[in-house]
Parts: structure tokens; C-alpha cells; sequence
């Protein structure tokens, strides 16, 4: 896998070399106020990416514990934007509180131990009748309906589904399963990647400026079409042929796609931008993974259900 | 030692509710300056303080009410050495002066930090101001007040439980304010009040 694993690295990092250099240029060439504040972005968006490829990199480098322990922290930030912007009341305090402190780390821990009949119904079936009956408890029955399903979908898509990302991990394939989770995250990312520079340089016709005003068509078809063909291009990361790895691609970036679009109508709903702060260009870890959010588990449930031994 | 723990303390504090900052309507000062706040949980004081970058921190004093930091060598520890706070008494003695540890912070060039609501709210609601923050602004009126509002540290940590919800919790600086010549002492408090209130507003949408 270090080989392999090796290549992958040093092109990404040629690829981010690339667009700092450019980058450096536009900021050089930019003089209207608009484009000043584009090019700015688009800097800041380039520099929190090195900064996580290194991250990223660094935790498959160290191997599978320190991979799992990075994304439950990263589930952990993503929850406490979800609930930052999400308002809760009284009533909902001991179900926070066990989101976070309980639900959240035993679901890592099924995860880091493997035991996947538990990691699998832990959040949609346990928590889901037990934050509630806790919930009760209060006697608060304000908004109860809305406000059971509020901490339901935090956990879900902050924790449970980003989780399917790492639980790659545990999935036997004959390929290392590190290379299917960078194959993944890989694939989601040139997919927003790509739509965000497609959308720039060509886009015209807003797909849906109620929900994300910035996504354009143009952004979308060329950007889904860079992506699935640079997710067919590698397919020697996977166990899949060059024409499952086109599906498998297709599949990712459709489902990262509507990812991106369900929690940009949650955070609409929410009268919020973004999500959080801490990527500078970015906004939050939740507008960074929102793609994984619904691709994660589709693509884990397809690798597992057809390609492990 | 201190030092180290005050430090542990600060990035405890920061990974937990994040203690973020927004400077709207000044920007960081070592100056001396009397920040005054909302208060709805335990977290506030030291919430405040994160957020302080570290030159305004080193030179700022929160008060707390003795009568709940100064009952356990633990709360003492945190208060007093780790957050540099001063205890007061919220009922002194009939002829004592309670705000005498403050004037003295004042004159030595020192800020300080104080919740002019006197207590936690159990609500969202920001409760009418005490008569304190009036007669330091009297005594120190070529010293900035500068509101802050806190948010969600009602969701963080409400009143009556000990369980932490580690929600973000942003400090909004607002504007500078001192009183004004001839100012009352009922109108400057509601003034004061409003300022803090005027932050409440998150700014989210875009």
C-alpha cells in the first residue's frame, strides 16, 4: 500500500503546488475589488488544503487507530457545528450531552474494534430510542416531534455517516483498505473540487440559487465528469475494474453531490452561510465533509456488500 | 507551574466551547478598560477570558461572587491563581465598600471583567442591570466600558446542571461606552443593558 499510497500523495501534492502557483499569479494579476476578494478566497481555500492532505496524510500514514481517532474528532467538530447553528432547548440538554460525550465515542470505539453488527444499528436504532425517552424526562413536550428528529439527523450525519468513511477500513478486500478510504475521499473532493473551478470559469446557469447559490450547471456536469473519470483513472487503488470503478465514481459523486445539497438546504433553513470557521476558505469541517456525508456510506455499503471476500 | 495550567486551561476551554471572538465595535487593547457581560453559566467568566488574546488577558480581572468561588480550595484554585479573578461579597457589610479590590485593580492600569446582572439568569433574557457598573463609570470616566454578549452558553451549560455541551460560544466586543455628563443612574444602566443586548444578534445569515 505505501507505494501506491506513496504516488497518490506526491501527485496531490504536485496538484496543490500547481494551484498555489497559480494562485500567486491571479493575486498578482487581480486588481477589481470582485475579483481581489475571489482570488482571496480562492488562496485561503488552497492554503487549508495543504494543511489537510497533511492532516489526512499523516493520519493513514500513522495507520488505522490514529485514522479513526481523526475522524471522530472530526465527527466531534462537525456535531458541535450542527448543534452551534441548530437551536435546542432545556428539555434537549442531557440528550446533547450524551450525543457527545457517550453516543459519539462508543459509536468510534464499535468502529475501532470492528464489531460491526453493533457499529451498524448502535445510532439508528439504539439512540434513536433512547435520546428521546431521555428527552421526556423533562416533561418539556415543546416542539418534542421536531426536536427528537433534530438530534436524531445530528448524529446520523455528523457521526454516523461520516463514520462509514473510516469503517472502510475494516473492510477485507485483498487491497489495502487505507487506499479505499483515500480512493473515496479522493474522488469526493476532486468532485467539489472540480465543480467549484468548472463553476468558476464557465458557469452560467444557477442549478438552484435558493439552496446554494453558488452552484452552477456548468459546475456540476463538468465537475461530476472530471471527477467520475479521475475516479476511473484510479482504479488500481481499488479491487474494481476500470468500468466498476466509472460506476462506483458516478455513484460517489451523485450521492457527495446531494450531500452537499441536503445540508446546504439544512443550514438555508438555518439562515447560515456556513457551518463553522475553522477552514479558512471553507467555512466549517461540515461544509468540508458535507459530500462525505451521503457518499461515505453508500460507497461502503456497495465495496462491503460486492467486493469483500 | 500556574502559568502552564493557565494555558491548559485556555485550550481546555477552547476545544470545549471554542471562545471564539468578534471584535465589532473596538479592537483588542491592553489599555484598562472594564468589560462587562451577560451571564448565564459558569463557563462565562472563563469563556471570556479565552477569548481575550493573551497581552489583554494577562492584564484583565474577572470578579466572581465569593460566596460561589471562594467555598472549595478547588474553586478557589481556579479563580483566583488560574484566572486571575477577584472575590467579592454580593452582600457586604452595611458600611463597607464592595467595589473597593475593583478601584484599586482600576487606578493600578489594570481592566477588569463583571457581569453588572449580579447573578446567572436562568433564561435567555439579559436581567437588569446592578448599580455597580454605574458608580465605576462615575469614579473612572476616562475608562472605556466595553460590552460583550455571550452566546449560547445557556445551551452550554444552563443553570442547575453540571453536564457541558460543548456548543461553540462566540464573545461579541461591542462599542465602547462611558457616562455622560449629567447621565442617571437608572438611564445608564438601561443604556449599558442595550448594548449588550444590540450584540445578542448573531449575524449569521448572509
Amino acid at each position: 500500500m505505501t507505494s501506491l499510497f506513496s504516488i497518490v500523495l506526491a501527485a496531490i501534492l504536485g496538484l496543490l503546488a500547481v494551484a498555489s502557483a497559480i494562485g500567486f499569479i491571479l493575486q498578482r494579476r487581480a486588481t477589481e475589488p470582485g475579483s481581489v476578494a475571489t482570488v482571496q478566497n480562492l488562496n485561503a481555500r488552497i492554503r487549508s488544503w495543504w494543511i489537510m492532505v497533511a492532516v489526512f496524510g499523516g493520519a493513514i500514514l500513522l495507520g488505522e487507530t490514529s485514522t479513526v481517532i481523526l475522524f471522530a474528532f472530526l465527527s466531534f467538530m462537525a456535531l458541535r457545528e450542527f448543534w452551534t447553528l441548530t437551536p435546542s432547548r432545556r428539555g434537549d440538554h442531557l440528550a446533547l450531552f450524551l450525543s457527545f460525550f457517550v453516543v459519539l465515542p462508543i459509536h468510534y470505539v464499535l468502529l475501532g474494534t470492528e464489531w460491526y453488527g453493533l457499529f451498524s444499528i448502535f445510532i439508528p436504532v439504539y439512540a434513536f430510542l433512547i435520546l428521546p425517552a431521555v428527552a421526556t424526562l423533562t416533561g418539556d413536550v415543546n416542539e418534542f416531534l421536531a426536536r427528537s428528529a433534530r438530534v436524531q439527523w445530528g448524529l446520523m450525519l455528523t457521526v454516523y455517516s461520516i463514520s462509514h468513511a473510516p469503517a472502510l477500513l475494516m473492510l477485507e478486500t485483498g487491497t489495502p483498505p487505507a487506499l479505499l478510504l483515500v480512493y473515496l475521499v479522493v474522488v469526493v473532493q476532486l468532485s467539489d473540487v472540480f465543480q467549484y473551478v468548472w463553476g468558476k470559469l464557465l458557469g452560467k446557469h444557477r442549478f438552484s440559487p435558493n439552496i446554494s447559490p453558488s452552484k452552477t450547471i456548468e459546475g456540476l456536469v463538468g465537475g461530476g465528469a472530471s471527477a467520475i473519470l479521475a475516479g476511473t483513472l484510479l482504479y488500481r487503488l481499488t479491487p474494481f475494474s476500470p468500468l466498476q470503478a466509472a460506476a462506483i465514481s458516478t455513484v460517489i459523486v451523485v450521492a457527495g453531490f446531494f450531500g452537499g445539497f441536503v445540508l446546504s438546504a439544512i443550514k438555508r433553513d438555518l439562515n447560515a452561510k456556513d457551518w463553522g470557521y475553522v477552514i479558512e476558505g471553507h467555512g466549517g469541517v461540515l461544509d468540508r465533509l458535507d459530500s462525505i456525508t451521503f457518499a461515505a456510506p453508500l460507497f461502503f455499503h456497495i465495496v462491503r456488500y460486492w467486493f469483500t471476500t | 507551574m500556574i502559568a502552564l495550567i493557565r494555558r491548559l486551561l485556555v485550550l481546555f476551554v477552547r476545544i470545549l466551547v471554542g471562545a471564539r471572538s468578534e471584535w465589532r465595535g473596538c479592537t483588542p487593547d491592553s489599555s484598562r478598560r472594564i468589560y462587562f457581560a451577560n451571564h448565564n453559566s459558569h463557563v462565562d467568566t472563563v469563556a471570556v477570558m479565552a477569548a481575550l488574546p493573551w497581552p489583554v488577558r494577562r492584564l484583565t480581572h474577572p470578579i466572581a461572587a465569593r460566596d460561589y468561588w471562594g467555598t472549595s480550595a478547588f474553586r478557589r484554585f481556579i479563580a483566583e491563581k488560574c484566572l486571575r479573578a477577584v472575590l467579592i461579597d454580593r452582600k457586604p457589610a452595611p458600611d463597607s465598600n464592595p467595589l473597593e479590590p475593583l478601584e484599586r485593580l482600576l487606578e493600578e492600569g489594570r481592566s477588569i471583567l463583571i457581569f453588572p446582572e449580579g447573578t446567572r439568569s436562568a433564561t435567555d433574557e439579559i436581567a437588569p442591570f446592578r448599580s455597580g457598573i454605574y458608580r465605576l463609570a462615575c469614579r473612572f470616566p476616562d475608562v472605556d466600558l466595553v460590552p460583550i454578549h455571550l452566546d449560547n452558553l445557556q445551551r452550554i451549560l444552563p443553570k442547575g446542571s453540571m453536564l457541558i455541551v460543548p456548543i461553540t460560544c462566540t464573545a461579541r466586543f461591542g462599542k465602547p461606552l462611558r457616562v455622560e455628563p449629567g447621565e442617571e443612574k437608572a438611564e445608564f444602566l438601561t443604556r449599558a443593558r442595550a448594548a449588550v443586548i444590540e450584540l445578542a444578534d448573531g449575524g449569521h445569515a448572509a
